[in-house]
């Protein structure tokens, strides 16, 4: 039960984290074919937006969590329009390298405005544990992440799967000049890839800060692991990166468990966020497609 | 020499030699990005390597880290080399023949797994409180012949460093090198060994970086884990090397030198201002820096010093 307790419900809660963030990276990947180095950086943005809502009108952060969406997908909209799209038939690797100049330019904004000291939203109503069976501890904040996260989840499914803008978008990432010939309108697909992408990340930041708290690098922090699950998962396909992110979520907080029976940590909790590394370099070596057959560039 | 104007000079010294060593850094920039298109995003952890190396061995024995065999500096310098050139080896070797968006994931990766090691294991390196005490050249002389005397090795290793680059870029070596960013495919059905080609650009910049790690950690006499921070260590050399003009030589070192300049200037201009709004000034000089680098990318991307290939004989 401590196994399920402390290892196995921590797990699936930051699996679900980077699971949100991982889909965002991968469709962008897909449609814009690079890299978005500043996605870390969004997810904090959209952390610290509902922070925004819960210190000045007291909400708690799932109740800001509109708001917080609805600022990241206008800000990630204007960042694409202004400093993207400019881009958008350079070489990709210049949109890789706008893209970590944008992750900066967001933790700067994020410092500028709010500080460098950590901060928390108001969870007071949140914090008992509930006990299911006298041996079953779940915060209660870890059942509503996780559902919150399948019902995000669903959503996105939804929009893929049975609207036309969806459909457009699919055809975009498998084939982007075929798509165009077709007569989709690529730039409204990009549009709707920022307005999925930063509603994911937004969510994935107030989740994280509902689990944890607030700082200003929580979300550079997370590029790792979110890269690593999108390959995992591979690329171009949310699918995958929602399995991806779930896998290296509960790879590194189940790292630190007592496999071996002595009392000791299989590996020091310090490098947790090791395995998402090695997890990722061991898949560039044996199957750079990733594990639900993405795309090797 | 009044007290003010010695105050100028030690400032004058200062920023030419941290100038300098940031042209290092950028050049070595310059031969993985510039010469061969190796997008490298963990400048930051080869320079950490480079400089915890350098530090490790050169310093005098202590309690607090692994290490401190007292070696002349010059050791230092080579084996801070050497060691950012076997990882490098070792990240190229695993991630050199895929597209650079993987390349570029994996040098972050780098940078953090060695952001935790440095951290972590405090029987080696000291954890958070970092290696204090590591010996600077001519440090027992009297200011300013202590400084200048470095800031001369600076820039003679600077110049090394120049020359050799520059004989890289116009030899058939570099030109191989250009063949390759431009069409690796042609160059590849030339029968040039892209992937060997690259490993060897990739071992060469990494070998600059730690050598400017190296440089950094002896001139402040202190290292620890906030070098491996990506704004100082990884961002302002990329946007050196953009401004500068990738690909040009004497174009990384220039815009080497005048974004130092630029960033610190910044920061007399702020220290005047209260403590309160001279932190937040840091982030504003951050963002400003950004939006810069996003100006050049789309109106100039070539930078100040383009590109001129060798000239024909």
């Amino acid at each position: 039960m401590e196994f399920i307790n402390y290892y196995f419900i921590p797990g699936l809660v930051l699996g679900c984290i980077y699971a949100l963030g991982a889909v965002g990276v991968s469709l962008l990947f897909g449609i814009l074919r690079f890299a978005h180095f500043a996605h870390g950086d969004l997810i904090t943005l959209g952390a610290y937006i509902a922070f925004f809502f819960t210190s000045t009108f007291g909400l708690t952060g799932l109740l800001s969590l509109p708001m917080a969406i609805l600022f990241s997908v206008v800000i990630c909209i204007l960042i694409d329009r202004f400093f993207y799209k400019p881009l958008r038939f350079s070489p990709t690797v210049i949109l890789l390298i706008s893209s970590f100049g944008i992750a900066l330019m967001l933790r700067a904004t994020v410092q500028l405005i709010w500080g460098v000291e950590i901060e928390s939203y108001n969870e007071g109503t949140f914090s008992v544990p509930l006990k299911i069976f006298d041996t079953l501890i779940i915060a209660e904040k870890h059942i509503y992440i996780v559902l919150f996260t399948f019902l995000i989840i669903l959503i996105m499914h939804y929009f893929l799967a049975k609207t036309t803008m969806g459909k457009a978008m699919r055809a975009v990432s498998d084939n982007a000049s075929l798509a165009q010939i077709t007569g989709i309108n690529t730039e409204k697909v990009i549009i709707w890839t920022w307005v999925i992408g930063g509603s994911l990340a937004a969510s994935a930041g107030v989740f994280l800060g509902i689990d944890t708290q607030l700082q200003s690098n929580m979300g550079w922090d997370l590029l790792l692991p979110i890269f690593a699950a999108a390959i995992l998962g591979g690329i171009g396909s949310p699918y995958g990166a929602i399995i991806g992110g779930l896998i290296i979520g509960m790879a590194e907080e189940l790292s630190s468990y007592t496999w071996l029976g002595d009392g000791l940590p299989l590996l020091s909790p310090g490098y947790k966020t090791g395995v998402a590394f090695a997890i990722m370099v061991l898949l560039l070596i044996w199957r750079p497609s990733g594990i639900l057959k993405g795309k090797v560039f | 020499m009044s007290e003010v104007w010695l105050g100028y000079l030690l400032y004058l010294i200062a920023l030419l030699t941290m100038g300098g060593i940031y042209s290092i850094l950028t050049v070595g920039l310059n031969i993985q990005w510039g010469f061969t298109g190796l997008f490298n995003v963990g400048i930051a952890g080869f320079f950490a390597i480079g400089a915890y190396t350098s530090a490790l061995i050169t310093s005098p024995i202590s309690e607090q880290h692994l290490g401190g065999y007292d070696l002349p500096v010059a050791f230092g310098f080579i084996f801070a080399m050497i060691s950012s050139a076997v990882i490098g080896y070792f990240v190229g070797k695993l991630c050199i023949r895929l597209r650079s968006d993987y390349l570029a994931i994996a040098t972050i990766g780098v940078a953090e797994i060695f952001r935790l090691i440095l951290k972590n294991e405090l029987w080696a390196t000291n954890g958070p409180r970092g290696i204090s005490n590591i010996p600077r050249p001519f440090e027992d002389l009297a200011q300013p012949w202590s400084q200048l005397l470095f800031l001369t090795i600076v820039l003679i290793i600077l110049f090394l460093v120049y020359i050799i680059s520059q004989k890289a870029h116009n030899s058939p070596w570099g030109r191989v090198m250009r063949a390759i960013r431009d069409n690796d495919k042609a160059a590849e059905a030339i029968g040039k060994n892209v992937e060997k080609f690259r490993i060897q650009a990739f071992m060469f910049g990494c070998s600059l970086m730690g050598l400017g790690g190296a440089l950094t950690a002896h001139y402040f006499k202190f290292i620890g884990p906030e070098a491996t921070e990506p704004v100082m260590a990884t961002f302002l050399i990329w946007v050196m090397l953009i401004i500068g003009g990738s690909g040009n030589n004497l174009g990384a070192i220039i815009g080497a030198f005048l974004v130092w300049t630029i960033w610190s200037g910044m920061e007399i201009f702020t220290a005047q201002l209260p403590p309160d709004w001279a932190v937040k000034a840091t982030f504003l000089r951050i963002f400003l820096v950004g939006l810069v680098l996003q100006v050049i990318l789309q109106k100039f991307p070539l930078g100040i010093f383009q590109e001129k290939p060798p000239k024909r004989d």
